[in-house]
């Protein structure tokens, strides 16, 4: 098969009619356009609203919950192995929320090569003092270069810097809503009861905003050494270990066997916030049905096109067949003329589509919630640019299989002697 | 009878639709190599219907048709597309050129079909066979801007591209005036001697069939003489 040959003659017809092959590749150009500019819009969109809250959460954390013990004193009793008992009205017993022999887990996470990173955590209920009130909260003490590292913890502070927690001792990282029921500005000393009751008075470094009300209104941080202190703790006392895998896939897993492995309670990111995924799922599964959709508009101009040129092409077509080009010839002749206006319609889109993209990207938008975020949100994931081009080649060669077809079957000896 | 190149064996053909009419019965007849050729009859004798049955571009006749000793009763479209392309050469009423094309891109396109030169012998070809008509000269412009004479030598040009066993041509003069009516037929006189090409000329021009070797008369779907 010559096909050189076979792009001549249908590059040929192709420029004959330019303008109309220029609309029919316009048309093309606009949805894979669209289609880009929607696809990373929406995902760059997912991803922000999503990182809001995930990518603050570790994969896997391990922690001691409060609960009843699974393992009541009847279960041992030999003689009534074989019986069934129901006690009623079981309470937790008072049980540390410490994680026992943490120095020993924290090795042995570190000697597992699925772990890229782990942070050690202590988390504590408190009470603010304002004057004569007292509300609750929360304070979490934490090594402040690895919550950033992992946790992203910088990109949450509005003012102040998050490394003076370290340099600065008995400090403390107010959120934004709590410093302003407080009326606390940087370098005000705030008045903080553990649960125990101990008093304990640090002074404010900064100020942190999750975009999330409810959690700036309770959140505070201070490091690990200064909540041991409030809690009157040794330096051995932690709370939570977070930890990042390599492969966030296996999380459950994990999680699951290190429940076995350091008799902890272990929570992994799918189980605890599997309505993420769904969210960003239909919000993605919606542009790509508007995306296909205009590709199959597009597609219905092609076809359109294509028969229009086989028709007014009906005696280049007959002396084709005459001087010896076969059905399949001309059939291969109108799919090349359908590709190559899906292939540079498409590669135009592409070019567009991104150009769009970096256009929306420039957008400013400004969330009180979200200090991090400057502009709109844009995602260039070249799978996005791969599956645009092989739907818009797909959809042409489909608009172009029956025109060609037809073409492949006109009889020149019709044409020829019907003039 | 080794020089038998084409030779049709009781050729029928009827139309079915609306109602069963034989435009051809018992055709049967051969051309030699180097014959020159014409088909005469009046209008709606069949002798169209006929060259297009020979050209193998109509499929549905009965009796047998042998192009080069070789039946082409059993033959699909593809084997057929390349024995018109490789063994036949067309001339039209109408020139039938593609606008898109130059006239030497015209000229050279069966030949690029064919495979068998590499681009620039077809194109050194189709150059040749070009000045023999005496229109190398207009090789390079646009197949639309030439006159309807200049047109008509193109087509020859380009059927005989691939040095074909047979050159066939529906009135091919049936469009032009007296002048360059006799232009083509000195053409086709002169290729016939000098190359000892084989004719099959379908004309209703009794001047132009006067002049070649051999004459089929045809009448009512018969030939009557030949």
């Amino acid at each position: 098969m010559n096909y050189k040959l076979i792009a001549g003659i249908a590059r040929a017809l192709l420029l004959a009619r330019w303008r109309q092959t220029l609309v029919a590749a316009i048309g093309v150009t606009f949805s894979i356009t669209m289609f880009i500019a929607m696809l990373g819009f929406m995902t760059g969109l997912n991803k922000l609203l999503d990182g809001l809250i995930l990518n603050r959460l570790p994969h896997v954390r391990l922690f001691n919950d409060v609960e009843p013990n699974k393992n009541q004193p009847i279960n041992t009793a030999k003689e009534y192995k074989h019986f069934h008992n129901f006690i009623q009205s079981v309470k937790s017993a008072q049980s540390r929320s410490e994680i026992h022999n943490s120095a020993t887990i924290i090795q042995a996470i570190k000697a597992d090569n699925r772990v890229l990173g782990f942070v050690p955590k202590i988390k504590t209920q408190v009470f603010y003092n304002d004057g004569s009130i007292d509300f609750s909260g929360l304070i979490d003490g934490i090594d402040v270069a690895g919550e950033s590292k992992w946790y992203h913890f910088n990109d949450y502070i509005t003012a102040g810097r998050a490394t003076d927690l370290n340099n600065v001792s008995n400090s403390i990282i107010l959120g934004k809503a709590i410093a302003q029921k407080l009326l606390a500005d940087i370098g005000d000393v705030v008045q903080v009861t553990s649960s125990k009751g101990d008093r304990m008075s640090l002074k404010v470094v900064g100020f942190f905003q999750s975009g999330i009300l409810d959690i700036d209104k309770v959140q505070s941080y201070t490091s690990i050494a200064t909540a041991q202190k409030l809690l009157g703790k040794t330096n051995s006392y932690i709370t939570d270990i977070q930890i990042n895998l390599k492969d966030i896939t296996q999380a459950p897993a994990v999680a699951k066997e290190y429940v076995a492995l350091f008799d902890t309670d272990a929570e992994d990111i799918q189980t605890a916030n599997s309505q993420f995924e769904t969210g960003s799922s239909v919000r993605t599964l919606i542009s790509y049905v508007v995306g296909i959709t205009l590709l199959i508009v597009a597609g219905f101009g092609i076809y359109n096109i294509l028969n229009m040129m086989i028709y007014e092409k009906m005696d280049t077509i007959a002396i084709l067949k005459a001087t010896g080009f076969s059905g399949k010839d001309v059939n291969l002749v109108f799919i090349t003329i359908a590709l190559s206006i899906g292939l540079f319609g498409g590669l135009a889109g592409l070019f567009f589509g991104y150009l769009l993209s970096v256009g929306v990207d420039n957008i400013p938008f400004n969330m009180s919630g979200l200090p991090a975020v400057k502009t709109y949100p844009v995602n260039y994931n070249p799978v996005y640019y791969f599956i645009a081009i092989a739907f818009s080649l797909f959809t042409t060669y489909l608009a172009g299989l029956f025109p060609a077809r037809r073409a492949s079957k006109v009889d020149p000896v019709i044409i020829i002697r019907g003039k | 009878m080794n020089d038998t190149i084409l030779e049709a064996k009781n050729i029928g053909k009827s139309f079915r639709d609306p109602v069963t009419v034989q435009v051809l019965q018992n055709i049967t007849f051969s051309i030699r190599k180097g014959e020159f050729v014409s088909v005469v009859g009046k209008s709606g004798c069949g002798k169209s219907t006929l060259l297009y049955i020979l050209s193998t571009m109509d499929t549905d006749y009965e009796g047998e048709l042998l192009i080069d000793n070789e039946s082409m009763v059993r033959k699909n479209g593809a084997q057929l597309a390349k024995i018109r392309n490789e063994k036949i050469g067309f001339v039209f009423q109408f020139h039938y050129l593609i606008n898109e094309f130059t006239v030497l891109k015209n000229v050279m396109l069966p030949g690029l079909k064919l495979q068998k030169y590499s681009e620039q012998e077809v194109e050194e070809r189709a150059m040749q066979r070009l000045k023999k008509l005496g229109i190398d000269s207009q090789a390079n412009k646009k197949a639309n801007l030439l006159s309807g004479g200049e047109k008509q030598r193109v087509a020859i040009a380009r059927a005989l591209i691939n040095d074909p066993l047979i050159i066939m041509g529906d009135e091919p003069t049936g469009n032009l005036d007296k002048k360059n009516s006799e232009i083509v037929f000195e053409i086709f006189k002169e290729i016939s001697v000098e190359f000892n090409q084989s004719l099959l000329i379908v004309t209703h021009d009794q001047g132009f069939a006067a002049n070649t070797n051999r004459i089929i008369e045809m009448e009512d779907g018969r030939i009557i003489k030949q």
